[in-house]
């Protein structure tokens, strides 16, 4: 099961990379969504998965998963959350203003 | 001794304050206590039962580099002349410098150069030794750079900061290589192990690094070039740094190494060449300046070319010339450059052919000049010591040892003939500096100023070093036995007889060539105008400045063209290059060490078909928004990515986890769709097929490098988990069942706060966004 998660976080880099390269804004920002959701499926996995039962500590259970990276992931679910909701106003309003979305016309006048 | 070594340093501290009152008291009042405090200190060292006083103080014991401060013969002639020329020298400046030039930082690079130029003569360590060579090039950078509107000035500063740095580079690798060999930082342990460092193999590398750095600090051939033009500096930092003592630093370096070269046959064929080559070629060039300090300046190339020399010869006649030297050409060449200051000041120019006649006007500074030129000639009377340490030079040439190698026994025969043609043109300027200033037609009209004799204060700095040369002069053999015996001794590394200094020796061979040095040049002078063409027709256009503006040039020219290549402001290609970097870098460690060996396909968790079907849906959806060209469909397809992963969450038994992806994935989605409407539409992708390739290939190439890596780290079993102290403690420590959220609020609480934080500015800065215009119309 681990091998497969860590394929699917490598196919989700994959993507993300591949968006990110790309020129439009929206298709950058898909891109770092889907590049923090392979970065947290990588986390999960380096606890082990499915290796017993959820933490909240119980006393007929002596088994847990890992609740270490549990909590790593969490905060980083709110922070790609609040990177997110900036990238998307702030691209939002770039393209307003200059009227394009395009990040190689965006260069400035040097290089046109 | 750290007190004295570090006293100006910190005094400079201070110096911007009394700077402050300037125009009430010349800031150099004060400032001069600090050198004179400093001569009185060593000079109560001076004596014949002198012998050598170390101190130390440790400063980063753990990589051997201490301020281990090591006071021989050779670091005391060097630190009575540093702070002695250093007293009169800020003496001078008081007069020369007008109360409305920048004072404070005047001051206070000076007091650094001062500090820095202690720091290098008595550092026993070779790492401290390099700190403190490295801060004299910089004081001297910034001196030179004084007069900084003037273009010459930052030229000047420039050049001399790229040859001296550079040299000190290549210094540091050659320190580097000895402590490596040898195994300590201390120079006199490594002086104890010549024999390991001579069998090392690595002597040839050594010498050169070494030498580099000595050669360029002390302007020899061809890196001279630098001290011409460092010239721009107010002239008692010339005086000082520029002849006196900074340049001596190479001077200092060779001979602190002496004991462990001296044994190499190429040490003396390389240095002793330089060295005589240096010494020709600058007093050749001195003759054909026009400006005083010009003069001045290869007069000083050509002088250091010379003691060089002698160090090179390794005798033990040679090393006492050499020691010798050193101190009276900072006698008569420090006054030669506090009269060349007190022309410029008085008369407004430093052009020699505007000069002439200002004896009459003149008639200290004219007695000054006559005293330090004609030591500096090497003229034979009995009251200048420039030609005691001549002769001796000249004695030297003569008793060199006898050479196997048949390049050194060439150079051996050379090298008297050599010094004699070199000394005729030394010979030739200092006759053309004091009789082209002071006697012949006058040309008043010519110059900016009416001319008139200096204020005493000014005139005081030279009649001391003047006095040294009469005084050396008459009574050679008062500094012998108590300073310069035991500067000679330091130098070899043992203790030789030195014969007391006479002024008539006989017809010896030095005499001789003193004699023809002094007829031959008699003549050069007085036909010096048939001369004139000749010395105009060579070098002519082969000129090491303009090899030195070439290469300075074109490195910047290059240097751009590279940056520009692939600094275009466009962030994918930023981004591409730092992707392909980590790719080709990490690959290539992992698979270098082995890290993608021990693959184990056990312990891992039983696949079930949910997960699989889970799995393909968010595979086939991200693989979707690479073409989805509709923008609606592409956040669609991107929040089924999110929503798989939410419910990966919970089949991985993370509650929390799910639930919070879960509710940040809707309001994401929300917010997407609410700025769908204001973001253009997507375009297909219309790129070239080279740039889909190059794509393909840095995300093909992070996703299979992340699934390795990842697959790598689940194998192994370097670390053991850490997270069992979490679940153990989670109640007693955090009074929680949920160990997510003890581990969140409690254990990593200052975390959380910072991540909220986080949140809070991100929100503040999507308010201000959406709210904030120009010009104020919010839509």
């Amino acid at each position: 099961m681990e091998y497969i998660i860590l394929i699917l976080a490598g196919i989700l880099f994959a993507t993300a990379i591949y968006n990110i390269l790309q020129k439009q804004l929206l298709r950058i920002i898909i891109g770092t969504v889907l590049l923090s959701h392979g970065a947290h499926l990588v986390i999960l996995t380096m606890g082990k998965l499915k290796r017993g039962n959820p933490p909240i500590l119980d006393e007929s259970v002596t088994n847990y998963t890992d609740p270490l990276p549990q909590a790593l992931i969490l905060t980083s679910i709110v922070i790609s959350f609040g990177i997110t909701s900036l990238l998307l106003v702030l691209s939002y309003r770039t393209a307003k203003e200059n009227n394009t979305d395009n990040m190689e016309e965006m260069r400035g006048e040097s290089n046109e | 001794m750290i007190f004295a070594v570090l006293l100006p340093l910190v005094f400079a501290l201070l110096v911007p304050t009394i700077s402050k009152i300037k125009y009430k008291v010349h800031t150099g009042i004060f400032v001069v206590f600090i050198p004179l405090g400093i001569f009185l200190y060593f000079l109560s060292f001076i004596g014949k039962d002198f012998s050598a006083v170390r101190h130390t103080y440790n400063w980063i014991p753990s990589l051997n580099i201490n301020l281990d401060f090591y006071l021989d013969g050779l670091s005391l002639l060097f630190v009575l002349l540093i702070s002695g020329i250093g007293t009169l020298v800020v003496f001078y400046s008081i007069y020369y410098l007008h109360i409305s030039e920048k004072l404070g930082h005047f001051y206070v690079y000076l007091l650094m150069f001062m500090t820095a130029m202690l720091g290098v003569v008595l550092s026993d360590n070779v790492f401290v030794l390099y700190t403190f060579w490295e801060l004299t090039s910089i004081s001297s950078f910034l001196l030179i750079g004084f007069w900084h509107h003037r273009e010459r000035s930052r030229y000047g500063a420039q050049k001399s900061m790229l040859i001296t740095i550079f040299g000190g580079l290549s210094m540091l690798g050659g320190l580097v290589l000895l402590s490596v060999i040898t195994g300590t930082t201390s120079i006199r342990s490594m002086i104890d192990q010549v024999d390991v460092i001579v069998n090392s193999g690595y002597m040839p590398l050594i010498l050169v690094f070494i030498l580099l750095g000595a050669f360029t600090k002390s302007a020899q051939f061809p890196f001279h070039i630098w001290l011409p033009d460092a010239m721009e500096a107010p002239t008692p930092v010339s005086a000082y740094l520029h002849s006196a003592t900074m340049v001596k630093a190479g001077i200092y370096l060779v001979a602190r190494f002496l004991p462990i070269f001296v044994v190499y046959e190429w040490f003396f064929i390389s240095v002793s060449l330089v060295g005589i080559v240096t010494l020709v070629w600058a007093s050749y060039m001195a003759v054909r300046q026009t400006d005083l300090k010009g003069i001045l300046a290869f007069s000083t190339i050509s002088q250091l070319g010379m003691i060089m020399a002698m160090l090179g010869f390794g005798t033990e006649v040679a090393v006492f010339a050499a020691v010798f030297h050193i101190l009276n050409h900072a006698t008569f060449k420090g006054s030669l450059f506090m009269i060349a200051g007190i022309i410029d000041h008085e008369t407004g120019t430093r052009d020699i052919r505007k000069l002439g006649g200002l004896l009459t006007f003149m008639p200290i500074s004219a007695t000054l000049a006559l005293f330090g030129t004609f030591s500096m000639a090497g003229i034979p009377l009995p009251f200048l010591n420039g030609f005691y340490s001549k002769e001796l030079f000249f004695k030297a040439t003569t008793l060199l040892n006898e050479n196997s190698n048949s390049i050194a026994s060439f150079l051996s025969e050379a090298i008297p003939y050599l010094a004699v043609f070199g000394s005729i043109f030394t010979f030739v300027y200092s006759m053309y500096f004091f009789f082209g200033v002071f006697t012949g037609p006058k040309k008043l009209k010519l110059l900016p100023k009416k001319p008139h004799e200096a204020p005493i204060g000014m005139l005081i700095s030279p009649i001391v070093l003047v006095f040294g040369v009469i005084i050396i002069g008459l009574f050679p053999n008062l500094v012998n036995g108590s300073l310069l015996t035991h500067a000679a001794h330091a130098i070899t590394n043992s203790n030789f007889e030195i014969e007391p200094v006479v002024f008539w020796h006989g017809l010896i061979p030095a005499f001789k060539m003193t004699l023809v040095v002094v007829g031959v040049g008699i003549i050069l002078f007085l036909t010096r105008k048939k001369w004139s063409n000749i010395y105009k027709a060579i070098p002519g256009k082969l000129s090491l400045n303009k090899t030195y503006d070439m290469i300075i040039g074109k490195t910047d020219e290059y240097s751009a063209k590279i940056t520009n290549s692939y600094m275009t402001g466009s962030l994918k290609l930023y981004m591409s290059i730092i992707l392909a970097t980590i790719i080709i870098f990490t690959f290539t460690v992992m698979f270098a060490s082995g890290g993608f060996k021990n693959i184990s396909f056990g312990d891992l968790a039983e696949v079930e078909i949910v997960d699989i079907a889970i799995v393909l849906i968010m595979v086939l959806a991200a693989i979707c928004t690479i073409f989805v060209n509709n923008k609606l469909a592409l956040i669609i397809i991107t929040g089924i990515v999110g929503f798989g992963i939410s419910i990966l969450f919970v089949v991985f038994r993370a509650p929390d986890l799910a639930l919070t992806q879960l509710v940040v994935e809707t309001v994401s989605m929300a917010l997407f769709l609410l700025a769908y409407y204001h973001l253009p539409e997507l375009q297909k992708r219309n790129e070239s097929v080279s740039t889909s390739i190059t794509n393909l290939f840095l995300a093909v190439g992070t996703g299979v490098l992340i699934t390795m890596v990842g697959i790598a780290a689940h194998s192994s079993d370097w670390f053991k988990t850490i997270s069992d102290y979490f679940v153990e403690t989670s109640y007693s420590l955090g009074g929680g069942n949920n160990i997510v959220n003890v581990i969140l609020v409690d254990m990593r609480g200052l975390d959380t706060l910072f991540e909220i934080t986080v949140l809070g500015i991100a929100a503040l800065a999507i308010y201000s966004l959406i709210k904030v215009r120009k010009d104020k119309e919010a839509d």
